[in-house]
């Protein structure tokens, strides 16, 4: 079942295009990330989706119901944290947590103070004096002790230490685990690749690919260092094969994924005495992504 | 419709809570100050016929064009003084208040981005405005209330309970008319401080067209809110129907304001922004070059506004002039500065208001260094291979210079406007050069906002606390008989009025090097202490 919906949508910000015809789908109980470089749109989709700012057309739907009209429903049921956090200077962190559960229509308060044990943060202080890692914990921290259905996360992270990052990680895979919804904007990749179940990735405005992480990979090349009794004979000139590199006793290659077997079939000619593949990262795939365009 | 103002009364908590200390202390000193003024009144006019001859004296225009139109002067009790002397400048603080307080919970908070955060929670659109509204209007009816109700108590002759609830309700009506004014305002642009100065111009033009339509012309008067209000003729004849009026009034903004909020993106103005240069300026190579780049704005509107400003002023001259001429009594009881008509002496009183106005842009751009460290972007020119004495001397140059060219063109403003309604007007020259004795007490303001930048950067708006004082000892020192010494406490007190007093060049040269001392000062604190938010 669709949480999330987002059909066709468009943004103009005056001359410039921001959003470029862009479509979401985020389903119940699952992860989904959302990767794109600098100024692809990611922020820009988030804040149509939190009815903050409007379409110029096409649909954005939570819960079947319309971000932009229905935004006050939508919200009891999500929480957001963004990346850039600024609070009220003389307000206290423990004040901002409980003001925002509070107008989110819920109070739980164990939950409260278990996340703000587990996320290591005084709550006495005045988020004046809080660093960035701390501001983000407190919207975190709101975020995570709210019943919420969905979470929409713009890179939530950003400023957190390696700690942290593992609390963070654990507390969505408890939301998971109690079949919330996730929609993660981030450029941490390596929490992307941990925690989600589908990714899109923007780039322009527009969405350029997206599906599971293995639906990806599989549109990208695989590596391989192989080695063989005998010599293999024109690697270069197998289709699907680039980047041959030859090492003593045996080639390191990268070659196109769904190419692979007819490549591994090809080459077991040769007596394949080691052979290691590694699937790409979502790194080497997002790189991919961002250059081919170029 | 409840949708798009879900959880109002939640964010109007939120203010009370933010504001906790802020709001009070506005509360509280004002009505404070206004039982203080209106308890030293008896000794100050003690009943007798010459309070009465004192009483039509006040009927010419300079005053008039100061204070608002003079009712009850013919029974000048203590009711109809305390509302023609206090009651239009206490009505323009309890508008700045209210820009102030509704600017700070809307587009400021806005452009911070505190709102999205909110936003994202089951929160209506219109809330934060509405909240914003909300807890201003109960704030300006406590104002009223507690303005009105020690005054009745007072029981001085003529300040009835009626005329007291009157006096609060103009101030309340004022203040809920301006903050729903300024939150029409934070629908315009998207940076508050292009917000504020179009709330406070507007503002500024308030008074000048009841300025000039007290004096020749009625329906310009009502045209203006502060005009308007003054028509209640609180404590002599108490027509509710001004109060009333301007509430209705305060509907129209509010609306538009609603719904421009409704359908603007978050963060977004209504004057789109435009887009920039693709490359620095090659005035902006250095950090001078970057305080002019950021104030070039506010600049080029101040000096309009203080050219318009003087020109206002310069308007009536012909009035006062005609009125010195004919009015038999005035030539009776104020031949008291030989030699110098009450035109000299109003011109010698707008050159001191003028000033200090023109203190108002130099110290917004000195405090704009403080405004730059709070918000965290002194770190990125700190970071640079900028010291700090050269950050400080940049804005300082800046607002040094601002302070002369501000009050030069009021100058000069008045001096075109005057020019043109006056038989005999007064050389320029000569006006300017007396104009210019007045910059370097603004300097002394900047180079105390300097120190207090070094040593007290959680404290500066005490400057505009001083610079308030001071204005309030220039305009009401004569007419409260305020002793010497107040005076004295500010930089204008030690300045002789001129045309009509003679200054000589060491006053001037004192006052430059007092400024030049406390900004000496400014650089000592602010090169050793840390850089906080
Ligand atoms: N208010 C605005 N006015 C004009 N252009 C805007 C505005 N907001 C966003 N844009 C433009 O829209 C594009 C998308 O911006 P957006 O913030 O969505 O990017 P992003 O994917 O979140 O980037 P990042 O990874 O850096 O956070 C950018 O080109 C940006 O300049
Ligand atoms: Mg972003």
């Amino acid at each position: 079942m669709a949480i999330l919906k987002v059909n066709d949508v468009t943004k103009k910000f005056g001359s410039v295009t921001a959003l470029d015809g862009i479509s979401l789908e985020v389903r119940q109980g699952e992860i989904y990330g959302f990767i794109g470089p600098n100024g692809a749109g990611k922020t820009t989709t988030i804040r149509i989706l939190l009815g903050i700012i409007k379409a110029n057309s096409g649909s954005a739907q939570i819960f079947g119901m319309d971000a932009w009209r229905d935004a006050v429903e939508i919200h009891k049921r999500i929480a957001y944290v963004p990346g850039e956090v600024s609070l009220w200077p003389n307000l206290t962190g423990g004040e901002v947590i409980d003001l925002f559960v509070k107008l989110r229509g819920g109070h739980n308060k164990p939950r409260r103070d278990e996340l703000i044990e587990r996320f290591d943060l005084d709550p006495t202080k005045k988020c004046g004096t809080y660093s960035k890692g701390n501001r983000q914990k407190v919207a975190l921290i709101a975020a995570f002790a709210a019943d919420a259905d969905l979470y929409i996360l713009d890179e939530p992270t950003s400023g957190l230490d390696p700690l942290m990052e593992l609390v963070f990680q654990e507390c969505m895979r408890e939301a998971k685990a109690a079949g919330k919804s996730v929609l993660l904007s981030s450029h941490i990749l390596s929490e992307v690749e941990k925690l989600c179940d589908r990714v899109s990735i923007i780039r322009r405005g527009r969405i350029i690919e997206s599906g599971s992480l293995d639906e990806l990979r599989h549109l990208t090349r695989t590596k391989v260092r192989v080695q063989t009794a005998k010599p293999i004979p024109n690697l270069n000139d197998i289709p699907g094969v680039h980047d041959v590199e030859e090492f003593p006793g045996g080639f390191t290659f990268q070659v196109d994924s769904p190419r692979l077997g007819e490549v591994i079939r090809y080459i077991s000619s040769c007596e394949i005495t080691a052979l290691e593949s590694t699937p790409p990262t979502l790194e080497e795939l997002f790189i991919h992504h961002y250059q081919r365009e170029g | 419709m409840s949708r798009l103002f879900a959880n109002t009364l939640a964010l109007a908590g939120l203010i009370w809570r933010r504001d906790r200390i802020q709001i009070p202390i506005w509360v509280v000193s004002i009505a404070f100050w206004s039982a203080v003024l209106a308890a030293m009144l008896p000794s100050l006019y003690p009943p007798g016929p010459e309070r009465e001859i004192i009483a039509q004296t006040f009927a010419n225009p300079a005053l008039i064009s100061m204070l608002g139109p003079g009712y009850g002067l013919d029974n000048y009790h203590m009711g109809a003084i305390m509302a023609h002397q206090m009651l239009l400048f206490t009505a323009v603080i309890v508008a700045v208040m209210n820009i102030i307080l509704i600017l700070r919970h809307t587009r400021r908070d806005e452009e911070q981005g505190r709102i999205e955060v909110v936003r994202s929670l089951p929160v209506g659109r219109l809330a934060n405005a509405a909240s914003a509204v909300l807890v201003l209007v109960l704030t300006n009816l406590i104002l009223g209330a507690a303005v009105a109700v020690p005054l009745a108590l007072l029981g001085l002759e003529g300040m009835d309970w009626q005329g007291s609830l009157l006096y609060g309700a103009v101030l309340a009506a004022t203040g809920i008319f301006f903050a729903a004014a300024t939150l029409f305002f934070a629908q315009l642009t998207e940076t508050s401080r292009t917000a504020s100065a179009y709330a406070f111009a507007f503002l500024g033009l308030s008074f000048l067209l009841r300025a000039i339509g007290d004096i020749s012309s009625e329906p310009l008067s009502v045209i203006s809110p502060l005009g308007l209000v003054l028509r209640a003729q609180v404590y002599v004849n108490n027509y509710w129907w001004p109060v009333v009026l301007v509430l209705v009034a305060a509907g129209a903004p509010i609306l538009v304001a609603f719904r421009l909020n409704t359908t603007r993106d978050l963060e977004a103005g209504i004057i789109p922004a435009k887009p920039g240069r693709r490359y620095a300026s090659r005035l902006l190579q250095s950090p001078l070059g970057l305080v002019l780049r950021l104030e070039k704005t506010v600049v080029t509107c101040w000096a309009v506004g203080m050219f318009v400003m003087g020109a206002s002023y310069g308007s009536i001259f012909g009035d006062v002039e005609t009125f010195a001429q004919t009015s038999d009594l005035y030539k009776q009881i104020l031949p008291s500065v030989e030699g110098f008509s009450l035109t000299d002496q109003f011109l010698a009183m707008l050159l001191a208001i003028l000033s200090m106005i023109a203190a108002v842009p130099a110290l917004q751009i000195i405090l704009r260094l403080r405004g730059e460290e709070r918000a965290n972007r002194v770190e990125h020119l700190l970071a640079g291979a900028v010291s700090r004495n050269h950050l400080m001397a940049a804005f300082l140059v800046v607002a040094v210079a601002a302070a002369a060219v501000m009050q030069a063109l009021s100058v000069v403003g008045l001096w075109l406007a005057a020019a043109a309604v006056v038989s005999d007007p007064f050389p320029l020259r000569e006006t300017l050069a007396a104009a210019l004795v007045y910059v370097p007490l603004i300097w002394i303001l900047i180079g105390l906002a300097a120190a207090l930048i070094g040593y007290f950067p959680q404290h500066t708006n005490l400057v505009w606390i001083y610079l308030g004082a001071s204005l309030f000892t220039t305009y009401f020192g004569s007419l409260l008989r305020l002793p010497e010494w107040t005076k004295k406490l500010t930089p204008w007190g030690h300045i002789p009025s001129i045309p009509l007093e003679e200054v000589s060049a060491g006053t001037v040269f004192l006052s430059a090097i007092t400024a030049a001392i406390l900004m000496v000062i400014g650089f000592t604190g602010y090169s050793k202490r840390d850089i906080i938010r």
